[in-house]
């Protein structure tokens, strides 16, 4: 056989190349500003390379630290709420004659439905009056409620995958009904119970408009450094936040396919 | 009647979350925008429509802009997912479409700041490949780069569900018209896309609705004058501590994703029954 060159990988090439540009030109871009102690116009590549204000961030006194801690108790405790309620609401909306099912389905879109900016500013008028505005308790509230429809969603779809069949056996040789959950149902769901706690978990470190008005100055999430630092135009301090922020999302996506499975991908939402 | 009983109490405390969070707040922030002093009116929207009518027009033709180009392109990277005949071709774009899809909102608006900027890495490097001169250099921190911010952030996430669900098409019908001898974009265009349209629909609706409610993103590219609704409300705020308005805005920008939110309501309504 003789191998012939295909002509359309010249145009193919182009065009995947291109594409390749267009989404790590920009992520490089940020690699680079995390490492650049000097760069300026007309300059292509930084002129000093160095790790000195990734020392900065990281010092004791920096406030990277703390901000961090910050996001990661804020994200744990709304992961903590969210599955206390998505777990109950999820097995009601897959297993139990619920009225209204469709229409209470579509209420816990209605974070995601329409402009939340309004909201959490109303949200942080009134929490300011009952005192919660500025303490992490508030920020939490405000992320749950966002975060409860990938909960809400998620969780229903996770239950309703896995085969009442097995459920019906356990009650059937004498398991009551919270032990059947618990015992069966439960670790069956749990991959997608999962799934939905990482969703939440990104959801709650990546939010920025209601940490914004609910939660700053006081408590200062990594989103609300990015966006001082980058507005003070530190670049570098900035960019390592950002690269902070990037990684558990990209970890995320490398992996989301593992715990969110097709048969459980394709009930979500019905 | 036991069991429904048991079945409300279980999503009760779920539901009573949103109601408490973001329905009461939202109703606030509809009675808030007519409230002028201590009376009922339509001052704030008279204002707000004084100061910021062409930041209202800049928001809509960002958004509906953005919207349009994200199905351009995620019906584009969908169907060669599906029609593409090279397997290592569709192998490597599947690996590569997707990688700003978790990026957060801030973190893109900082990359792309940087990155866009008159002076950033993307004009750096066509001065030094001699593409462009120096002076020939434009900076993109305006409309063009909340749109490309968009774009670039909320593409992988429509292609991810149109690929979806072109992958579950039945394949007869295209391997028939291919057989006719249909070239693959008339395929595409009069076989694939009618049959995924709904769920296109869906995608992009919930881009335009995240799109109108990003703060971040605004803030962060173009904060100068015209600039879109949200990073006007939030400077009534700060600025001012200005409600009034601010929830005029608000209900402004409700008014224009409401339109959109029906459409997708009668869309899962119709696929639910």
């Amino acid at each position: 056989m003789m191998m012939r060159f295909d002509f359309w990988w010249l145009p193919r090439a182009v065009i995947l190349g291109l594409l390749a540009f267009i989404i790590f030109g920009p992520l490089t871009n940020l690699l680079l500003w995390t490492v650049a102690e000097k760069w300026y116009f007309p300059h292509m590549l930084p002129l000093e390379y160095g790790f000195s204000f990734w020392e900065r961030v990281f010092s004791p006194r920096g406030n990277a630290m703390g901000s961090l801690a910050t996001s990661i108790v804020v994200a744990s405790l709304t992961v903590v709420a969210s599955l206390a309620l998505a777990i109950p609401a999820g097995y009601a909306l897959s297993r139990l004659k619920l009225p209204f099912r469709g229409l209470i389905l579509l209420a816990f879109l209605i974070p995601q439905a329409f402009p939340n900016l309004p909201v959490y500013v109303n949200i942080a008028r009134f929490f300011y009056q009952i005192g919660l505005n500025g303490t992490i308790a508030g920020v939490v509230m405000v992320h749950v409620t966002h975060g409860l429809v990938y909960a809400v969603w998620i969780a229903t779809a996770a239950f309703s995958a896995v085969q009442i069949d097995l459920e019906e056996a356990a009650r059937s040789i004498g398991a009551g009904p919270f032990r059947a959950f618990r015992d069966i149902t439960l670790p069956l769901a749990a991959p997608g119970l999962l799934a939905s706690a990482i969703f939440v978990f990104l959801e709650s470190l990546d939010e920025f408009t209601g940490s914004y008005f609910v939660g700053a100055p006081d408590v200062n999430t990594l989103p609300l450094l990015l966006y001082t630092a980058s507005s003070g135009g530190n670049y570098q301090i900035a960019s390592i936040t950002a690269l902070l922020l990037l990684i558990p999302s990209i970890g995320f996506m490398l992996v989301v396919e593992r715990f969110l499975r097709a048969d459980v991908l394709s009930k979500v939402g019905h | 009647m036991r069991k429904n009983l048991l079945a409300i109490l279980l999503v009760l405390p779920a539901l009573v979350m949103i109601v408490l969070f973001f329905i009461v707040p939202l109703i606030a922030s509809i009675l808030g925008a007519f409230e002028v002093g201590d009376a009922w009116g339509l001052g704030n929207f008279r204002k707000s429509f004084e100061l910021y009518s062409s930041d209202m027009i800049f928001t809509v033709v960002i958004v509906t802009v953005s919207t349009a180009l994200i199905g351009l392109f995620s019906i584009a990277i969908g169907g060669y997912l599906t029609l593409g005949e090279n397997p290592r071709a569709v192998a490597i774009l599947r690996w590569l479409y997707r990688w700003p899809m978790f990026i957060p909102f801030i973190v893109v608006g900082q990359i792309l700041r940087t990155f866009l900027a008159k002076n950033g890495l993307m004009n750096n490097i066509l001065v030094s490949l001699g593409i462009l001169t120096p002076l020939q250099t434009v900076g993109f921190l305006d409309w063009r780069g909340i749109v490309i911010a968009f774009v670039w952030k909320q593409t992988p996430f429509v292609t991810l569900l149109v690929a979806g669900a072109m992958a579950s098409l039945d394949r007869s019908t295209i391997e028939a018209a291919r057989n006719l001898g249909a070239s693959r974009l008339r395929i595409l265009i009069e076989i694939v896309l009618p049959q995924i349209a709904g769920t296109l629909l869906v995608g992009l609706i919930l881009s335009f609705v995240t799109m109108m409610s990003v703060l971040s993103v605004p803030l962060m590219i173009n904060a100068q004058s015209p600039t879109m609704l949200t990073a006007d409300i939030a400077f009534r705020i700060n600025a001012h501590g200005d409600y009034g308005v601010a929830n005029a805005l608000g209900m402004i920008s409700l008014i224009l994703t409401t339109g959109v939110a029906l459409i997708y309501l009668r869309q899962t309504m119709k696929e639910r029954s």
